[in-house]
């Protein structure tokens, strides 16, 4: 029988960020992975012959520079390449842009109108402020405020501090941005409704909420949070797909001389007297171990892998209750030539971005509605990309790969389970909204995936289909994530911690919570990491 | 910047000259004038309407058929201001009003004593659950209270009250235990869907309480945050209870006379039909009003009673406000969602399965919280809600004065009706009036051919009626970004405003709307602390 | 506020707008001009126009404003329109002068706060009729604009495109002036101004400048700008007319003690740290402020930190010992004590001194004036060669000239 120091169910980013600081810690460390590759949901995938897939997760902005630096990333292959612009194609045929350039991107909301891209500039002013208090909050253990132990009461002193660098004004705005809608919050600004639906298009990614529900605010922010190379807010796109990402931490571990066992999905997690001993596999095969990490969510974790009876009362009841619901989908499209969107200039770089079709806020938020109703968007909210524009190499020269995110898909269709003909029907208003706006679209699609929720929870695990690991809501963030009390990556069992986004500081490929879970665990063992930077300055 | 430079006592010689002038008659003004009247100042109250009252005023709506105003009972006025102003409100003795939830189908879930202390029509494990909610919900909302009955925390200049506040809040919670903390903090937040949801199955209470949370707001159930809707109507008392609801004795119409007798007995002049047309400032010092009718009337202090958007939009000139001040002012959201219907009807109408006696009480229509979250969606586009929910009461049982003999009153407040209505209110109100009448008719049947008139104010006329603007009754949307430190916006959030001498008493002002009497006492209070900003 | 901002066909026009994208850097009304002058080739953006840093010599064309008559594209300079019954009244809550007191013909320099007293930019406010100016300013803010006139009769419209402006600097510009025909230019005073016919339509010109030297600006619809360059040109042939870049201006402008923002401060609207932004008292626009006038934004804070006596900062002239320029030099009090910043500094060729503008923290500038240092790193050779040098706290302008004043003005 094998031993390590430590295991790490689950091979996503974040498992392999975690393993990665703690191999290079020392412990012998062995990550298990139930497919037959790495990656979670950050994996380019060869879905057709000729073409590799992002077919998860698809831009690369909040990934924490700190960890590519500690884990020699860029060493073992990671290159990210920013996002040249975007755009939303709108309704009567024009489009609003955006660019890198400064002028070009004011003068491109002067189109619209010249108020709002003069607002812009205060906007955009008021948002970075909002991201210079949060950014630093990423890489730090959140405060539990009924601890009453010295380190929670000095981070909480840290936390009044920062706040307490701002303007008596600024305060009563932060407490603002925190509870307001991201409809409310734009209409402070702006009058134009596209230029408005360009920018919530941030506050409702991944989340099951519409522009207009309280929160969103921050839920922008949190997709602010992202730099490139110290451009704050900038998107970028991992050469070679979001694979590229966990191939590098997986490159990493192994060259540090961690293990990584692929079609070695873990069955349960052992424990004894209160604390871990190990996994046994669905092969039947143990593994033993002094510590278990978990990256799957937090309800899997608990609820599928735990023994019940291992946990207090009270926990399991939170856990059960922890939200996450799915509310995304994502379709994969291979194209055998690149797609013409008539409505954009010759050349225009916004091709090499994000391109949307939403030019209201309120097909947001109605969409939203199906949602809540149980069903998939009609008109659905799409956030697409064409990697391939930036990355040729991920097909041969003149295809072209097209992922495309979907706001909202919900977990259960009016409550059953999805059927094949409800994933085509779904597929079909994706494909139909872009067809809309690119004449000759359907004749390019070479090979099409089609993931709901439904195939997220089997494929990558996440339970419902919710790619944060948990919603991004107040009662889910900072102390109170996953759950209050246990939200410093440790749980109820001694020796098992969980690192995945169901932690603080929440989904989106960062690496924030392995890295910070390394953290607490190396603490725990009174080891120093070999090399963990302080997290970086806000520019 | 405080009383020091501008002394609030002034000589009591010209008779346009006053120590105070109070904009507006409502509950809250009125409870702010008697307040500073009892400090011997010489106080004017200047109401525009004919009579005191604010949106407790009644008026005849049919021949023979009164209504008391907007609200249609008490649940959150604040004991300890009562005491103070001797505002005599007491309920008529007996058992405490109850709330019944129709869903059209099975028997009404009733609920009794202070918000459901016992509930009948639920299993008896329903009930439980409901109890174990209601005592959460219950000592959460106490700990915020102690943030209502002071202004908010003015940031950057953090006083010992406010840390003395904070610490005993904080003892309050550590004293039940960390989870319980925990807990709170958790919650705050929340919508509350998701809390009902934990704790209930029966989708009538779920039902009402999603009903609770969100009457007033433009927020569904599902919306984040809407559970700070229950904290609000939990952190109401009755008799020292918290979520208790009454009507006084001799009616709604009593109310605003009792504060009208507070304000009168603190030596008050309130004189009605004197339209302010400006509020006098210069160089940033508020220096009294100019009547509509051209006369000045002076005073070192002006307390606006009325909507925030109201008196900086409408009375003072823009010119002795700032820009960023004024651009906050225009954001407050302060649309409302809430139609006001009173029905004329011939006899007393029969509620399907509902007890005659609790025919007496606060009956709401809300089956379940999707009904809630759905009526809820068309407001969020500028449409009404073809299925609306709403909370009735019978006002001319406690007030016969209000009906003919052997007639009766009705009175809803029917949500959503939202302030913008795409299509106008003026072909919407007829349409919406049939739906509320529709579904009035299913839970009384034969409701309808006994109804002798009908009044229906939405948004709109209750804006004209009252001058509120956007025809909300909070004077501003209650979200969690706008309370506190931002009611009604961060300048002006402790009741001093930038011009110096100008303070805010209504419903705008923390802590919010309903017939509490503490936004006008707290800037009372504040004022005669000293005032500053 | 909408109708202000979009035209009648709103659909029309920003379909044509699409082509700015084949630009992403404007060219002003003067470019085919400038361009064909230009021998070096060092251009730069100012606020998304492509504008000369220089345009064959920074050092000579330092000389063209003192010596001669230089001409400066000042196109990008950021202009509204501001026109209504309510534009006096308007302007006076906005601004920090009393716009009462600026009559018809005349400009004065201002500058304009938010609530809290902090400085949103700096400009000259044009007088063009009773009810008609111009706002002319570094930085963009139709939307703090547009928001300051609720509550106004009035209406605001961006002209930057519009409006071509050029600024005619030195000691002989009013020679070409005359020389160009503009009779009557003789009798401006000091931020005059006044029209004149020109290439069908008119000219205005102002007796204001950035150079503290005798100077013009002129301003003309975009389509004549050409015209009127060449006039002036043609005018000045005998003159010593030269045109400049922003190099050779900036140093004038230090020399006249100005300040440009978000290079001396950071604006409010553009400042990301809460302890960057400043009262018009901690950047040297105490002068500006009226008390009593009617009230205007920022006020309260204003004369509230006077009181309190909580201002933070100052901003001074230094002369510092040596001839090594000292920009963004940290200032010591005692050698040790960091004191402040350097924000723009130069050996002055006029003065024969080196100076400086510093933003220092109170109290030193206020209380502790003496026994100041600036800290300079000087790059030579791939070595920083590190200097404490001792500054000496002086009045601003540092170069004062009779001519800029003289009226009528000398024609060398």
């Amino acid at each position: 029988m094998q031993r390590y120091d430590v295991l790490v169910v689950g091979g996503g980013h974040n498992g392999l960020v975690t393993a990665g600081y703690l191999q290079r810690a020392g412990l012998k460390v062995a990550v298990l992975e139930k497919n037959g590759w790495v990656g979670g949901a950050a994996t380019s995938r060869e879905l057709t012959p000729g073409f590799l897939y992002s077919n998860c997760s698809y831009v690369c902005s909040l990934f924490r520079p700190e960890i590519m630096r500690d884990l020699e990333l860029p060493r073992h292959g990671l290159q990210v390449v920013a996002y040249e612009g975007g755009a939303v194609l709108t309704r009567d045929g024009d489009y609003l842009a955006s660019y890198r350039d400064h002028d070009s991107h004011r003068r491109e909301f002067a189109r619209y109108s010249k108020r709002d891209a003069e607002a812009y500039e205060r906007y955009a002013r008021d948002v970075t402020r909002q991201c210079r208090f949060i950014q630093p909050l990423l890489m730090r253990t959140a405060p539990d405020p009924f601890g009453f132990r010295p380190r929670d009461i000095a981070e909480l002193l840290y936390l009044a501090r920062k706040f307490g660098e701002f303007s008596p004004g600024e305060m009563a705005q932060t407490l603002r941005f925190w509870t307001m809608s991201i409809s409310d919050f734009l209409d402070e600004y702006f009058e134009t409704d596209v230029i408005k639906a360009y920018l919530a298009i941030s506050g409702i990614i991944g989340t099951a909420l519409g522009p207009m529900s309280p929160g969103t605010a921050y839920v922008l922010l949190h997709h602010y949070m992202g730099e490139v190379d110290g451009s704050v807010g900038a998107w970028g796109y991992a050469r070679g797909g979001m694979g590229a990402v966990t191939q590098a931490l997986a490159s990493s571990f192994l060259a540090a001389g961690g293990t990584i066992r692929t079609d070695a999905e873990v069955a349960r997690i052992f424990s004894r007297g209160g604390r871990t001993t190990g996994v046994v596999l669905e092969s039947g095969e143990e593994i033993r171990a002094k510590l278990v990490v978990s990256n799957a969510d937090v309800k899997r974790t608990f609820l599928k892998l735990v023994d019940e009876a291992d946990l207090p009362e009270h926990f399991v009841h939170r856990v059960r209750h922890f939200k996450m619901r799915g509310s995304s989908g994502k379709v994969n499209i291979a194209l055998d030539s690149l797609p013409e969107f008539p409505a954009l200039p010759k050349g225009s770089s916004c091709i090499r971005g994000d391109l949307h079709f939403t030019d209201s806020i309120e097909r947001m938020e109605r969409a939203y509605d199906d949602w809540k109703a149980g069903r998939w968007s009609a008109d659905p909210m799409l956030d697409t990309m064409i990697p391939t524009t930036l990355d040729p190499t991920m097909t041969s020269p003149g295809k072209h790969f097209m992922s495309c995110f979907v706001q909202y898909c919900p977990p259960k269709v009016e409550g059953r389970d999805w059927t094949d003909a409800d994933r085509a029907a779904f597929a079909e208003t994706v494909v139909g909204q872009i067809s809309d706006y690119s004449p000759g679209f359907r004749d390019r699609i070479v090979h099409m995936e089609v993931r709901t929720p439904r195939e997220l929870e089997a494929e990558v695990g996440l339970t419902e289909g919710n790619i944060f690991q948990g919603e991004l809501t107040f009662d889910q963030l900072l102390f109170n994530r996953p759950v209050p009390g246990y939200a410093q990556y440790r749980s109820p069992i001694a020796g098992l911690y969980i690192c995945g986004s169901s932690t603080h500081p929440g989904g989106g490929v960062m690496g924030a919570p392995g890295r910070n879970a390394a953290m607490e665990i190396l603490r725990d063992l009174k080891r120093s990491p070999e090399k963990m930077s302080n997290a970086h300055d806000v520019i | 910047m405080t009383s020091s430079d501008a002394p609030l006592k002034t000589p009591k010689t010209a008779a346009h000259s006053y120590d105070a002038i109070v904009i507006g008659a409502g509950h809250n003004g009125l409870a702010a004038a008697a307040k500073l009247g009892r400090s011997g100042r010489r106080v004017l109250v200047l109401e525009a309407a004919n009579a005191p009252g604010g949106a407790a005023r009644g008026r005849e709506f049919a021949p023979g058929f009164r209504s008391a105003g907007l609200a249609h009972l008490v649940n959150r006025l604040d004991p300890e201001v009562a005491r103070d102003l001797g505002i005599a409100l007491a309920a008529t003795p007996g058992p405490a009003m109850p709330t019944a939830v129709l869903d059209g189908e099975r028997e009404p879930a009733v609920l009794r004593g202070a918000y459901g202390e016992t509930i009948d029509g639920v299993t008896a494990d329903e009930a439980a659950a409901f109890s174990r909610l209601r005592d959460k919900l219950v000592f959460q909302a106490g700990v915020l209270k102690r943030f209502l009955r002071r202004p908010p925390p003015q940031l950057g200049a953090i006083g010992i009250g406010d840390i003395s506040t904070l610490m005993a809040a904080g003892f309050g919670i550590i004293r039940k235990g960390r989870a319980e903390g925990r807990d709170f903090l958790r919650m705050l937040l929340m919508n509350v869907a998701d809390v009902a949801d934990e704790y209930l199955d029966d989708d009538r209470l779920k039902g009402l309480l999603a009903f609770d949370a969100t009457l007033g707001i433009h927020l569904g159930p599902r919306s984040p945050t809407s559970l700070l809707g229950l904290y609000y109507r939990l952190t109401g008392e009755v008799d020292g209870k918290a979520g208790g609801q009454f009507i006084p004795e001799g009616g709604m119409a009593a109310v605003a006379p009792a504060f009208l007798k507070a304000a009168e007995t603190a030596g008050v002049t309130i004189r009605c039909g004197a339209r302010v047309g400006r509020i006098l400032a210069d160089r940033g010092r508020a220096g009294g009003v100019v009547l509509a009718d051209g006369s000045e009337l002076t005073a070192p202090v002006v307390v606006s009673a009325i909507h925030p958007q109201a008196t900086f939009l409408q009375l003072v000139d823009a010119a002795e406000t700032g820009t960023g001040f004024l651009r906050s002012i225009r954001h407050v959201r302060s649309a409302g969602n809430v139609a006001k219907l009173d029905l004329a009807l011939e006899r007393m109408p029969n509620f399907s399965g509902l007890p005659g006696r609790d025919h007496a009480g606060r009956i709401v229509i809300a089956r379940s919280m999707t009904h809630v979250e759905n009526a809820f969606n068309p407001a969020k586009y500028g449409e009404f809600s073809p299925d609306p929910v709403m909370e009735i009461v019978l006002p001319s049982l406690a007030d016969s004065t209000l009906a003919p003999d052997g007639a009766c009153t009705l009175s809803a407040l029917v949500q959503y009706a939202p302030y913008k209505l795409k299509a106008g209110w003026e072909t919407g109100k007829p349409a919406f009036l049939k739906i509320v009448i529709d579904i009035l008719e299913r839970h009384a049947p034969g409701i309808g051919a006994t109804v002798v008139a009908a009044n229906l104010s939405t948004p709109t006329d209750i804006e004209t009626e009252y001058n509120l603007p956007g025809g909300h009754w909070h004077h501003g949307e209650l979200q969690a970004d706008q309370l506190l430190i931002n009611r009604p916006t961060g300048t002006a959030s402790g009741y001093a405003t930038p011009i110096e001498g100008l303070y805010l008493a209504s419903a705008g002002a923390h802590p919010g709307g309903g017939i509490s009497g503490l936004a006008g006492w707290n800037a009372a209070r504040h004022i005669l602390a000293g005032g500053s900003r | 506020m909408n109708a202000l901002t979009k035209p009648a066909n709103a659909t029309d026009a920003r379909r044509a707008a699409r082509s700015h994208i084949l630009t992403p850097r404007l060219e002003t009304p003067f470019h085919p001009r400038l361009a064909a002058l230009d021998e070096v080739n060092d251009w730069y953006n100012w606020a998304g126009y492509k504008a000369p840093h220089a345009l064959f010599d920074e050092e000579l064309e330092y000389f063209a404003i003192r010596s001669t008559a230089a001409l400066f594209d000042i196109s990008p300079m950021v202009k509204y329109r501001i026109a209504g019954a309510d534009a006096e009244r308007y302007l006076n809550r906005l601004t920090l002068r009393d716009v009462r007191k600026l009559p018809v013909g005349r400009v004065h320099y201002t500058a304009w706060c938010d609530d809290d007293g902090h400085v949103l930019d700096d400009g000259t406010l044009f007088r063009l009729g009773e009810q008609e100016f111009r706002l002319c300013c570094q930085e963009r803010h139709l939307s703090w604009l547009l928001d300051s006139a609720f509550g106004f009769t009035v209406e605001i419209h961006e002209e930057t495109e519009a409006i071509a402006g050029v600024a005619l600097q030195g000691p002989t510009s009013y020679a070409v002036l005359a020389e160009a025909g503009f009779a009557g230019v003789e009798r401006l005073k000091p931020f005059d101004i006044a029209t004149f016919a020109h290439d069908g339509g008119t000219v205005t010109i102002s007796r204001t400048g950035f150079t503290g030297d005798l100077g013009y600006e002129l301003f003309v619809p975009r389509q004549t700008a050409l015209s009127l360059w060449d006039r002036l040109w043609t005018a000045g042939d005998g003159h010593g007319i030269r045109a400049i870049g922003y190099a050779a201006l900036n140093r004038t402008r230090i020399e006249a003690g100005f300040i440009v923002a978000n290079a001396d401060f950071v604006t409010a609207e553009g400042a990301l740290r809460a302890d960057r932004v400043r009262l018009p008292d901690e950047i040297g626009l105490d002068w500006l402020v009226d008390p009593d006038k009617p009230n205007f934004n920022g006020r309260r804070a204003v004369l509230d930190a006077r009181r309190n006596q909580t201002l933070r900062h100052v901003l001074v002239g230094l002369e510092i010992e040596g001839n090594v320029p000292a920009e963004h030099a940290i200032v010591y009090h005692r050698g040790k004590r960091e004191a402040g910043l350097v924000t723009a500094a130069i050996w002055s060729p006029t003065a024969k001194r080196n100076i400086a503008i510093a933003s220092l923290t109170r109290p030193y500038g206020t209380r502790f004036v003496d026994d100041l240092w600036v800290e300079i790193y000087a790059m030579r050779e791939l070595k920083y060669q590190k200097m404490m040098k001792r500054a000496k706290i002086v009045p601003r302008p540092f170069v004062k000239l009779a001519r800029r004043t003289a009226t009528p003005p000398g024609l060398r």
